[in-house]
């Protein structure tokens, strides 16, 4: 136990000390803090460009639907043919032309018009512009059914269905991906662990047979006591590179948004695109306050004490399993170039976890391929914590199928452990050889 | 109990092939013993079995009269073939870290190390990198490492390898002052010439199985031939050639006229020199008259042959 905590504490200084890791420890947050606050940066830019539209109007059908916004103006020409319209605008430098003909009705007028823009024109502006066409066709043709706005206006209502599980429990739209989210946060943090510092333990292991001093170390210790301190070593150091980061970004954003006085809400571009749709479309909705409630409700409801909890098992079995792989892999061969073809068959279950959890479990938690890949034990880590934000139990993911995925994965990580040893025990004292699967499972019969 | 180490019949197998067929030793105390034979011949696989780095298929394998334990491993030190040091690592941390690998507390192996690295002239060294000094310092701090620990046990593997003559020297001379004090060694090359000199006792392997072993001085007297090399000073050389080759077999004979110098080889049909030696210098000057002791590679080969069909 003794020479475990010694293996355990090289390790660890080893890693802690070494250069790249400083300086990664370091850099990183300031660049992840500089890449943010440059997108941030650049979008409130991107939103503050105010475009000028000039507008061509000759038909009677259209007066003053078009509406200044913050970002968007228009100015209307009169008397002046296309062709001098057209390059008034481009003179003043705005940034396009609607041409709006005189027709005979509505219809024609509508399918005549024409946008005309220095380059192809931004999604944005299309949006409002047809949204203005359309309002006006619609009105035509209400009117032409007998239907006056004032009578639209009060049959024109806007519906959302009320939702509840059967214990009575309210629903909101969208909550599930928010949980889901939370929880591929989670899953996303493993897999990002499990790269980088199972990469570390595999280079280390490397290290040790490159510079001959493993054999020196195996007649002192037990190649699973080594094996082990390197992976519970490289592991504390990327817990305390991982805690370095989340509270040096997390300063480094406060202090860099205070400083170029960025609102960290442009960040947050679903609410964003909402204002917008909401300022154009229909008027502000009256229970966005009472919905955004619900949504805080619903996430401090959320169990965080259980979904940190499991977080910490899904973490330590799962990150122990794959880091054990890297491991053997390490010790199977001679230098780093050799390691690809065993790395590509590990990543593999973790993007596979990761773009089912997106794509599956987002859209539904308890389907069948969201429940089989959270017991698979290889990628149960990621996409069970993804389902877990829903809860346990009735509505959530059953406890049944905890226990399950739990035992599998423990079962899993005595075994893939078991193996991992028995590769790296035989693998760390072969030299010159370019190791082959079959050769490796020639290994695992070795004692 | 005379023996640090005993193996009986210790067979260890890797899939089809057999590293080691039924070999048994007596290593003993407070003594060098060379374990000879060429690459590949299962020297390595013995001794990761004596160091518990792997484990035999059959056998047993005594040490100090017990069977080996794990707790043993703090009483062997092992210097092996392929052997390194952490390269970004400072040289002090590293011995130390090495050292309380083999059970010592840091207080201790904090001690001996400024002994040893004192000893050895190398005590400016505690804080370099090993990436920053030279193969043969390198091989000095690995040397220390292995017998910080005073162990019952050394191993040294192709212990001279790596080292320039002078350093080789150094480490010769502390090995056996090592065993000076009591300390038993086990050498391993495939080197024999190079550590003849060094033990007294040896075993040859060939092909995972052990061909011969025993003291070196015995295994020298059985394997002598009776064959000796003779200078004579005489002007009848071929009257002497002639009347020798009567009785023995003569071969490699040469003849210096300006000199009068006559050299040739002489196998006698027992070990009994007298009477032939009688003979020769009441017919001229004998110069020279040496039995020709074979060297351990050459008994080795003369082994490996005999054992072939």
């Amino acid at each position: 136990m003794n020479k475990l905590l010694l293996i355990i504490r090289r390790e660890y200084l080893a890693k802690v000390r070494n250069k790249s890791f400083v300086i990664m420890t370091f850099l990183s947050p300031i660049l992840m803090v500089g890449m943010v606050v440059l997108i941030a940066y650049l979008t409130q830019v991107n939103d503050n460009e105010h475009r000028v539209i000039g507008i061509l109007n000759e038909s009677d059908f259209f007066s003053n639907e078009f509406v200044n916004t913050e970002s968007t103006s228009y100015l209307q020409f009169d008397d002046i043919s296309l062709e001098h319209a057209k390059d008034s605008v481009s003179g003043l430098g705005f940034y396009g032309l609607l041409y709006i003909p005189d027709e005979i009705n509505l219809e024609k007028v509508c399918s005549r018009s024409f946008l005309y823009t220095k380059e192809a024109p931004s999604t944005a502006i299309i949006d409002k512009i047809e949204g203005v066409f359309q309002e006006r066709l619609r009105q035509q043709r209400l009117l032409e059914l007998g239907v006056s706005a004032s009578e639209f206006e009060t049959v024109d209502t806007n519906f959302d269905i009320h939702t509840a599980t059967f214990d009575g429990q309210t629903n909101i739209k969208g909550i599930n991906e928010i949980k889901a989210f939370i929880g591929g946060g989670f899953g996303y943090l493993i897999m990002m662990f499990i790269i980088i510092y199972g990469g570390f333990v595999m280079r280390s292991v490397i290290e040790e047979k490159t510079s001959r001093i493993i054999e020196v170390i195996i007649s002192s210790v037990k190649p699973f006591q080594l094996m082990l301190g390197k992976i519970i070593g490289t592991s504390l150091a990327g817990i305390t590179q991982f805690a370095i980061w989340l509270v040096s970004a997390s300063l480094l954003l406060l202090v860099a948004f205070a400083f170029f006085d960025i609102d960290p809400a442009v960040l947050n571009t679903s609410a964003h695109i909402q204002d917008q749709m909401g300022a154009n479309m229909a008027p502000p909705i009256p229970v966005a306050d009472q919905t955004m409630r619900l949504y805080a409700q619903e996430l401090l409801s959320i169990p965080w004490v259980m979904l940190i909890g499991f977080f910490l098992v899904y973490f330590l079995l799962g990150y122990l399993i794959y880091s054990s792989i890297y491991a053997a892999i390490g010790a199977a061969v001679d230098n780093e170039t050799d390691t690809q073809q065993f790395i590509f068959p590990i990543i593999l279950p973790l993007m596979l976890a990761i773009y089912v959890g997106f794509f599956s479990v987002f859209s539904n938690p308890h389907g069948p391929i969201a429940v089989g890949f959270s017991l698979f034990p290889l990628t149960s880590p990621i996409v069970m914590l993804m389902r877990l934000p829903g809860g346990i139990g009735e509505g959530g993911v059953p406890i049944w199928e905890l226990v399950v995925s739990i035992l599998l994965l423990f079962g899993t990580f005595i075994g893939i452990v078991w193996l991992a040893a028995k590769i790296y025990r035989v693998g760390i004292l072969m030299y010159g050889k370019k190791p082959t699967y079959k050769e490796l499972f020639k290994w695992l019969k070795y004692d | 109990m005379n023996n640090i180490l005993v193996t009986k019949e210790v067979t260890k197998k890797y899939g089809e092939h057999t590293a080691l067929d039924h070999v048994s030793l007596e290593i003993p105390k407070n003594s060098i013993y060379g374990l000879l034979g060429p690459n590949g011949a299962g020297k390595t696989t013995l001794i990761r079995i004596i160091n518990q780095i792997t484990y035999p298929d059959k056998g047993e394998v005594l040490f100090d009269g017990e069977p080996l334990r794990s707790e043993h491993i703090a009483q062997i030190g092992y210097l092996p073939e392929e052997r390194g040091l952490y390269k970004s690592m400072k040289v002090g941390e590293q011995a130390l870290y090495l050292a309380q690998l083999k059970g010592l507390s840091k207080a201790e192996a904090k001690k001996r190390l400024e002994y040893w690295f004192e000893r050895l002239d190398i005590g400016k060294w505690w804080n370099k990198k090993i990436q920053e000094l030279s193969k043969g310092m390198a091989q000095k701090v690995q040397f220390i490492v292995t017998v910080l620990h005073e162990p019952k046990l050394l191993i040294f593997d192709e212990p001279f390898s790596g080292f320039d003559p002078i350093n080789a020297n150094i480490i010769k001379d502390e090995i056996l002052n090592l065993k000076e004090q009591g300390t038993s060694i086990i050498f391993s090359t495939h080197r024999m010439e190079s550590v003849e000199e060094l033990c007294e006792h040896i075993a040859l392997i060939h092909r995972s199985k052990k061909v011969l072993d025993g003291k070196l001085s015995d295994i020298k007297k059985a394997y002598k031939n009776n064959i000796f090399k003779v200078g004579l000073q005489t002007d009848s050389a071929d009257m002497i050639l002639k009347e020798l080759a009567d009785k023995f077999d003569i071969s490699s004979s040469s003849y210096d006229a300006a000199e009068s110098q006559l050299d040739f080889t002489l196998q006698l049909p027992n070990s009994d020199s007298r009477n032939v030696l009688v003979y020769l210098s009441s017919k001229a000057n004998v110069n020279r008259f040496v039995e020709t002791i074979p060297s351990t590679s050459e008994i080795f080969i003369q082994t490996v042959q005999s054992k072939e069909p």
